[in-house]
This record gives structure tokens, sequence and C-alpha cells, in this order.
């Protein structure tokens, strides 16, 4: 599966595609892929205040529970009212279908500070190597 | 190729039953829940008549009274009821069928004096509350496992409160947090191995500790130079597993205590893997402070489909006064009571004392024994080995050091054909065997944690062994076999993503399950 | 060794094929220094006769040929001897954790059948396949509420039972939870104004714990308490310590988490355990909720069949940041409970639950006959109920030892305002002149002077 040139990354493997102010973020298909079939996602509420690198959520599977990291900071606006009754859309749609939440951006700096699509793919590739070494 | 993958299921199961040698088919019967065999006036227990008079319940129990009886509560006859849970046992694995290798669980014999024992009466009948004058048939047992487990463990004091191992270890840190906050400094953390067991770092949460995972060195073992730079006045004690997880004898573990205790932490052992070290070596003796043990495992009390248990907390003598009460104490005359009050005490980590019940089948397991319990764990140490002897080369063995009573292989070579672990694991339930561990320890990827225990016979060890190599063999030629496997058992793989999408966790009368639909 | 399927030339043999000389030679990475050199100090080795016969003589040094009045959280039910026939079952008794479904569907499917019970016992949609005993379901189930609710305050009610309370506190000290104590009235039941305006304006409370029929034997009434609450935005928590009052009594429906002692279901009292300990709760609530859960499921080729699920609570993945510690729990209890309350079925629970309440009462007004002696709350009860002596319990129990009788629970050391009040418990169990026998006995022992 491709990685959308204009989304944003974390080491996390959340992408992020921001866009005036607002940001959409879900997670990669490489975390979906880890986490094999999902079963259950738990969001946070519109209004919560997500901050940098910190927890908000969890993905479930059948043999793993995964937190989900703010890879921005702001002010959660919606969450994907979907996920609750399809969870299975973070592993046939992880970068469309299944966003997780939008988000009203704190720092819209912060977003380029995030990994590129082709600096992602090559941080998952040397994962790989890691892996099978 | 073709005609092979065409041959999957039935007809290839068929051909494959004379490399099969301890299990064959058989027919099995089927069985509903017993709420879809329940029809009203019939039933299965009668009580005898009341012998005092009649009371008017509704007006007694006022609006608290509960008019229809329990909705839904099956109503069935003895008969049914002897079938039902007769069927559904045949459906079951057991140790009393064949071996389950399952690493540092210990499935050994669990022998049947113990449950005749445990239900004598005079001792399944005591009430927790009778007068200790009353009681001191009871308290006489639970003094001398006291007695036999810290001459077992080389301990000075134990407390067989716990109701498992998990409990066991929170009673373990929580003295060890009573002790240290009594000497000013409860301390922040406590360091656990990447091979230990789940209940480790999710007891040392729950006693209110940080978790910082040590990693392992090269070998499995805990790497003591880095243990060196980790241990600092905020760890209050490392959790180690001896034998590890990959049931190799931590040989620096004299070195490690001195470590701990030069900072003041402590030194907690894991006591799960006991069966390694039995009448060979004492924990007390090579400085652990404080331990449990698990009598559902080493001192063979039975799983019952996953518990109960039994996890006595031993330890040194500096953690006595903060031992959960009541405490047993031998008054003169040499009377037995328990004393509940003791000032520095953690308190209780349950209600009543312990499993009482569970106890006493690990005194029944100890005293057949008696000193010549080395043997068992010679036996099962020789087991292991045997195994490891003929299946080292068959599988990938990621660490070369000696195994005591258990052996971790992985699944490497016959990842190279798509075949896993679980894989493997499932194929082996065809040849009539429980599996092995699959998926732990966490830093084997893909391991198999094979423990057989003294139970074993060799011949049920050579049968075991050419099930692995038969698997071996049908990984490398036909590893569809193996990935769809179990083939011969009454349900086939069980679809456990929908089970977790969409819960169902109790039975429904039909209508109620429509409308929930 | 009978339990040793090797001879010593199979042992020989073994060697051989490892190439090792001795099995000496095995143990090699245990430092010299550190091996034993000589045989443990432990008593036997026994025959199964002499193991029986251990056994049979600390049986007789024990409460044989006594008359129990003993309740307080352990009680003595008729049990059928087909719930040993089936727990002795090779299949059931010596198998393991079902994590491996396809042969384990035995173990998950009484387990299923086993939730399917407590519910409906319970009146709660969703129970798990029990904690250790009704102490670790109690204090689970306060941990859970304070997950649920992000909360770290609890009131519980002084009726729940001492121990239950201990286990709680024990575990309280080390997450930082507050628990704040909430007394009863004369009626012998929670002090509900209290617990009102304990939760008044408070926005800290995770939840409320009362247990119906409490310590004292008294039923509590729910409805006030629940709302007041769930006002506070805190959640309501009953333990139930004698599960077989379910089979007379409404069940806690306004509860938002049980958490049941199942002991009273085909458990013998065995001094102190092993029991088994049930949480039960609303669907809503089965993320947060402790303990294995069995689930219904499908197989590939679309068979019904059962497997553990919601298991990345546990502690075996989840490690630090499970719901709860608890590994092995008490499922050989938790089958024996079940084949009990199959065998009971709806009549039988039924019955038995209504034979206690009328052998409870005819033991009231027996005991009330004897001059001194009253009962002391007015709230309507199950099979217990505490008695107000002229003189200490402990020693009328001494006396009544003489007798052949285990008497009532002295409430002084739990309860230092109760100094002279014992708790009397009769079940279906209790024979009418027994029950007769001891109110004789009680009478005799009380017009002595002191």
């Amino acid at each position: 599966m491709a990685y959308p040139a204009n989304y944003r990354y974390t080491k996390e493997h959340e992408w992020v595609n921001a866009k005036d102010g607002v940001a959409t973020m879900g997670i990669t298909d490489y975390a979906q892929h880890e986490l094999g079939d999902v079963v259950f996602v738990e969001l946070p509420e519109a209004g919560k205040k997500l901050e940098t690198g910190k927890s908000f959520g969890t993905v479930e599977s059948v043999k793993a529970v995964s937190e989900i990291y703010a890879p921005v900071s702001g002010e959660v606006l919606e969450a994907n009212p979907a996920l609750h009754d399809k969870p299975e859309i973070i592993n046939s749609d992880p970068h469309g279908a299944a966003w997780m939440v939008k988000i009203k951006l704190s720092n819209p700096a912060e977003v380029e500070k995030l990994m590129d699509s082709a600096a992602y793919e090559a941080y998952i590739a040397a994962k790989g190597k890691e892996a099978s070494a | 190729m073709c005609g092979e993958r065409r041959g999957i299921g039935n007809g290839f199961v068929e051909k494959m039953n004379d490399k099969i040698k301890k299990a064959t088919r058989h027919t099995n019967q089927n069985e509903g829940l017993i709420f879809e065999k329940s029809s009203p006036g019939k039933r299965a227990f009668e009580l005898p008549p009341l012998d005092v008079p009649n009371v008017d319940i509704a007006k007694t129990l006022g609006v608290q009274h509960r008019h229809d009886g329990v909705e839904g509560f099956p109503e069935v006859s003895e008969i049914e009821v002897i079938r039902h849970f007769t069927r559904l046992s045949t459906w079951n694995f057991a140790i009393d069928l064949g071996m389950y290798p399952l690493g540092s669980c210990t499935m050994k014999y669990n022998p049947r004096v113990n449950e005749f024992v445990a239900r004598l009466d005079g001792i399944a009948t005591e009430h927790p509350y009778q007068s200790q004058e009353l009681s001191q048939g009871c308290l006489k047992i639970l003094q001398l496992l006291e007695k036999c487990l810290l001459e077992i463990t080389g301990m000075d004091c134990i407390t067989l409160q716990p109701a498992a191992g998990a409990q066991g270890e929170l009673t373990g840190l929580l003295l060890i947090r009573a002790y240290l906050e009594k000497q000013g400094n409860s301390r922040k953390k406590v360091l656990i191995p990447d091979s230990a067991h789940g209940t480790n770092p999710a007891t040392a949460v729950i006693a209110g500790y940080e978790v910082q995972n040590i990693k392992s060195e090269s070998h499995g073992q805990i790497d003591v130079d880095k243990l060196r730079d980790l241990v600092t006045e905020d760890v209050a004690a490392l959790m180690i597993t001896n034998p590890s997880t990959l049931g190799i004898f931590e040989e620096r573990i004299p070195e490690i205590a001195d470590i701990l205790h030069a900072k003041g932490a402590l030194l907690y052992m894991d006591g799960a893997n006991m069966n390694a070290l039995t009448g060979v070596t004492r924990p007390g003796d090579l400085g652990v402070d404080v331990m449990h043990l698990n009598l559902h495992k080493t001192f063979s009390t039975p799983h019952g489909g996953g518990g109960p248990g039994a996890g006595p907390v031993a330890m040194k003598k500096f953690l006595e006064p903060f031992r959960p009460v009541p405490i047993l104490v031998e008054r003169e005359g040499g009377k037995l009571a328990l004393e509940q009050v003791r000032p520095d005490s953690i308190g209780k980590v349950r209600a009543f004392g312990g499993n009482f019940g569970v106890l006493v089948r690990a005194l029944a397991y100890i005293l057949a024994y008696g000193p010549g319990v080395r043997q068992a764990t010679e036996d099962a140490v020789l087991n292991a080995n045997y195994i490891r002897k003929h299946l080292e080369g068959v599988y990938d063995l990621p660490y070369s050091l000696p195994s005591m009573h258990e052996v971790v292989f992985s699944d490497a070579k016959q990842k190279r054909n798509g075949v896993n672990t679980m894989d493997i694991a499932k194929r082996l339930i065809d040849y009539g065997f429980h599996p092995y561990t699959t998926a732990f320890p966490l830093i084997v990827p893909g391991a198999l944690m094979i423990e057989p225990t003294e139970s074993e016979s060799k011949e049920e060890c050579d049968l075991f062994i050419d099930a692995m190599k038969g698997i071996a063999e049908e990984a490398a030629a036909t590893p569809e076999l193996v990935k769809t496997a179990p083939h011969t058992t009454r349900v086939k793989r069980l679809d456990e993503v929908g089970a977790a999408r969409k819960p169902v966790l109790r039975w429904k009368p039909v209508s109620h399950n429509k409308a929930a639909d | 060794m009978r339990y040793l399927p090797k001879s010593p030339a199979e042992r020989q043999e073994m060697l051989v094929a490892i190439g090792a000389k001795s099995i000496e030679e095995l143990f090699e990475s245990i430092p010299e220094k550190y091996r034993l050199r000589d045989a443990l100090k432990l008593p036997g080795p026994f025959s199964e006769a002499e193991v029986i016969d251990y056994f049979k003589q600390r049986a007789g040094e024990n409460s044989l040929g006594y008359t129990s009045f003993l309740g307080a959280g352990v009680y003595q039910h008729l049990r059928s001897v087909i719930t040993d026939t089936i727990l002795l079952r090779g299949e059931f008794l010596t198998s393991y954790t079902p994590y491996q479904a396809e042969i384990s569907q035995g173990t998950l499917q009484a387990i299923f059948e086993f939730q399917t019970l407590m519910c409906q016992l319970t009146g709660q949609e969703v129970a798990n396949a029990s904690m250790y005993d009704g102490s670790s379901a109690t204090t689970e189930a306060v941990l859970m509420a304070e997950r649920l609710t992000g909360r770290g305050r609890v009131l519980v009610a002084r009726s729940v039972h001492p121990e239950y309370r201990e286990v709680l506190r024990t575990y309280a000290k080390n997450s930082g939870l507050q628990v704040e104590e909430i007394g009863y009235t004369k009626n012998g039941a929670v002090d509900v104004a209290r617990i009102k305006s304990a939760l008044q304006d408070q926005d800290d409370v995770a939840a409320v714990v009362v247990q119906s029929p409490n310590f004292f034997g008294v039923l509590e009434t729910l409805a006030g308490i629940a709302d007041a609450a769930h006002a506070a935005g805190a959640l309501l928590v009953v333990a139930i310590a004698e599960g077989i009052s379910l089979g007379a009594v409404k069940p806690p429906a306004d509860a938002d988490i049980v958490a049941m002692e199942a002991q009273s279901f085909g458990l013998p009292p065995s001094y102190g355990g092993p029991y088994a300990g049930v949480i039960a709760s609303r669907d809503k609530f089965v993320r947060q909720m402790p303990g294995r859960l069995a689930g219904e499921t499908t197989d590939t080729e679309g068979k019904r069949g059962f497997v553990l699920t919601l298991a990345t609570r546990e502690q075996h993945i989840r490690r630090e940041k499970a719901t709860s510690n608890i590994c092995t729990n008490q499922a050989l209890c938790a089958l024996a409970a079940t084949v009990h309350l199959t065998l009971l079925g709806k009549e039988g629970l039924r019955e038995m639950a209504e034979q206690n309440v009328a052998k409870a009462q005819f033991a009231l007004s027996e005991l009330e006959k004897i001059p001194g002696v009253k009962r002391a709350f007015d709230g309507p009860f199950f099979n217990e109920f505490t008695l107000e002596f002229p003189r200490s319990v402990r020693i009328i129990n001494s006396e009544l030892l003489q007798e052949k009788f285990a008497g009532p629970l002295a409430l002084g050391t739990a309860y230092p305002e109760l100094s002279k009040h014992g708790l009397v418990c009769v079940t279906e169990t209790t024979e009418r002149a027994e029950i007769e026998r001891f109110a004789t006995a009680v009478k005799n022992i009380l017009s002595r002077p002191l």
C-alpha cells in the first residue's frame, strides 16, 4: 500500500493530514499489519485536549493492544464514528476511511517537523531489515 | 504439488494416520448448552422436607422477595446433568490423557490420593471461623506445610495466604515496600527482565511501582553489567525467575543478589520454575530475599481448567514482621493458634487465610515423596534434556546454554516455508499432544517453549519427539497441512477475531437473541 | 516412586542418548557450592495408605461431631455427590487453562454456562469466569470502577464483610485509592443519609460499596443508594457473600457491578478455601472487567464453539497495563458451582433459599424466647441474624463447646461497639432438633451465674 505523499508520519506509525489549521490522523498500513485483525478502537470525545507524544486512545487486536500517541497537539474536533461498529476498516483502508480523529491544531508548525512519506518509507524499510537480521 | 493440495482434509489425514502413533479418530458425542435442554417441571435434585414451620416468604422478605425464581435457570433431570458434563469433559485434553509440554506450567501428574484427603470429613467441612480448639488438625497441617516449604526453599518464614502465583508476587512486592518504607524510603522502581512472565510487570504496577525493563544479554541471562548500572537507590527490587523462562539457570544469581543488596535493594524470585531446583539447590542459599511458589505447578495440585492454585511466599527473617495476618504460632503445650494482630503486617491479601484445600493437596504430595523429592527434579531435567538432544537441529535453538527442566526452540527454520510456532502447535494436537507454550518468552520470536515434567515416561517422550520430527518434515514438504491444523478435533480453528469484535458472553433465550441483532 | 514412570535402566538409556555420564552433569550450571549434598529433611516417603492415615488423624482433631451456627461469609449447604463425580473426571480435574480452544471445548462451554448462570442470578448483563473469592472480586470491582470513572475515592459500608474491607485496604494503600467507611443504622443497614451527604457536591467518588445480605445478615435497600451514587457520577458496587439468597431475594438490578462469592454454590467450607469470586456487570463496562471471559464463536466450518476472548485486557498480553494481574483463577471451583446450580435448577434453588428463610426464622423465634437474648437489628434478613446477649459471646461459646456446638460469631473484634453481639447462621442443613438443642443450651448457660 502506498503512503500518501501529502501526509506526514511519526515513528509510532501514525499519519497526519493537515490543512488550514485542522489535521486528520490515523495509523499507518505498517501499524495495522503489525497488529493483525483489529477488533476494537478506543477514541477520545470531542473537546479532549491532546499533547504531542502522549497516549490518547488504544487500538486492539486479538493478541495485542497498542496505544495511539498524539502526533501533534491540539483539541479533538471529532472522532470517527464508523470505527466503533466496523473497526476492521483500519485493516482495509488505514489511510482513508479509517481516519481516527480530527484535531484543531494548536501549533500548525509541529506538522512540518514530522517525517514525509519518503522518510517514513525508509524508516519502516530499515525496521524490516532489523527484524530479519 | 497439486495432488497433495487436493488431498488437504480428510483424505490427507487418513494417509497421515500411520505416522501418528499416539492418537486416532474416535466417535465423540455432541452436546448443546444446558439451557437448551431445559423444560419446566424437570428436577435434578431434591431437598429433604422442611422440618420447621413454613413461613410466608413474600411477607417475610417484603419488597425484597424474588417472586418467580431465577429466570432462565436450567430445569433438567439428574441423568441429563451427568450426560451433559460427561460429554463436555470428553472434549478436553488433560494430563490424565497425555503430555502437556507447556513451558513454565509444570503440568505434572495430579495424584488422586490428594483429592481423597482434601475431601475427608473433618478436612473439607471445617469453617475458618470455628474456634481454634476445634481446628488443631487444620493448624497442624498448615504448620507442617510451612516447615516443609521452608526446608525446600531455604528461607526463614512463610505465608500460605496468597491464592495463586500472581497474588504471591503482589504479596512479595508489598512486603518489600513495607520493609523499605520502614527504612524511610519505599523507592520507585522495580527491575524486570524482558523474558519475565506477564504477571511480573502487571503486579509491580499494582504494588505502586514503576516497571523498568532490563534486556537480557546474548545468552538469554540477566545482563549483570547493565544491572550494576541500573541499580540505584531508586530501585526497590529485581524480580528474577530462576531458572529463567528460557529454562537456563542464572549462574550469577549470587552476584546479582550482592549488587542489589549493596544498594539496599532486594531480590525477588518468581518460583514458577522450582521444578528444576527442588532438592538440588535452595533459593535462600543463593541470596534470594523473598519468593513465591506455585503449588499448582511444582507441588502437583490440579489445574482444573485454570485454577485454583496457591502462591505461598517465603522470605528471609528481616521481612517477617510484615507478613500478612493471621500468623500461625505455637503456644505452650504445643497448642497451635492464629494470631490476627501484628503491628507491621501488610494486612490481608485475601479473606480467610488461604486456599486450604489446595494446601492440603500440596502437603500430601510432599509427604508421598519425602526426602526423595530430588528424584522428581532429576527426572524433570533428564526429560527436558533428552527432548532437547533429539530436537536440536530439527528446530532452531536460539540459546545454547544448558537447559534445566525446560527448553526453548524457535520456528526460524520452519518460518522459511511460512509455518510458524502456532501452526506447529496446532498440528501437534493431531499427533495426540497438547501444544507447548507458543510465543513466550517474548525475547524469542516464534518460541516453542517445552517442559515435559518428570511425569512423562520415556515412551511418551519418544512419541513426542517423533511427533515433533514428523511435523518438521511436514513443514518442509507439505506446509499447508501444518498451517491449517488441527484436522482431527471436534472443532477446527475458531474465529477469535469475530469473538472479540462482537463478544457473545452468555446464552440468551432465542427471542432475546433475535432482538439483540 | 509411584509417581515417576522411569526404571533405572530407562534413566540410564536416556543419559546415554544425551551423552551425559550422570544426572549430576545436567546440574553443572548450578555453582557447586550451592548444590545440596544431602537429602532435604522432609517427613516421608509415605505410601498411599500412610498419606490417608496422616490426614484422617488430622481430621479427627477438628470439629467432627459438632453442629455449627457459623456463617459470616462461608456457608454450609447441601451439595450433591454428583458435583464431585463430575469434578473428579480427569478431563476436568487435570486439564489446563483453555488457551488451546480446539481441545478445551468442555472447559470453555462450562465457563460460558457459568457466566450465563451468574448473569441470571444477579440480573446483570455479563459476568466473568471467576476471581479468587468474594474479597478479591469486591476489590477488583472497586479498581474497575476507579478505571471507569477516573476517580480516586470510594465509600464502603461498614456493614460489608470486615475481611473484604481489609483486603480492599491492602490493595488501596498501594494504588493511592482513598477508602472512606460509612456506618450503619440501628436497623443494621448502611446509613443511606450518610452516603448521600458524603456524595453531596463531590465529584471524586468512583464507587459506593455495599453488601446484601450484609455482614449482619440484613438485606440492604439499594434503590436510594443507587440514585445517590449515580447522581454524583459514582458507580454502585454490590457485594454478595451468600449467593443462595438470590433464590428468594431480588437481585441487585440497580448495581453497576456485582461482586459475588460463589462458595455457597457447591463448594465445601474447606477451612477458608478454595472458593470462587465473580464479577458481573453491564455490557458497556466489559472491556474494563478483569478475569477470563469465554465467548461464543464459530470455527472455520461454521460450527459453534467457544474461546477465551477479550484477552488483551489480561496480564499475559497487556503486562503492566493489564486490568488485573490475575492469571490462575478458580476454574474448577466455578465448574463445581456450574454443576451444583444446574442440579439445583430453578425450583431447587428457590426451594433451598426458602428453606433457609424458614429455618432462620424458626431459630430466631426459639432464641428470642430466652430471657436476655434479643435481635439486635430489625431489617429483613435471609439466613443470618445478629443477636444481643447479656454477656460475652466468647464465654458463651466456650461453654457451648462442651455441648458440641460451634456457636455464633462474636462480633466484638471487628465491631468494638457490638461487644455482646453474636452472628447466628442457619441453613437448610441445620436440623430442627439441633436448633432446639442449641436454644436449650444457650438458655442453660445464661441461667447459670457468671
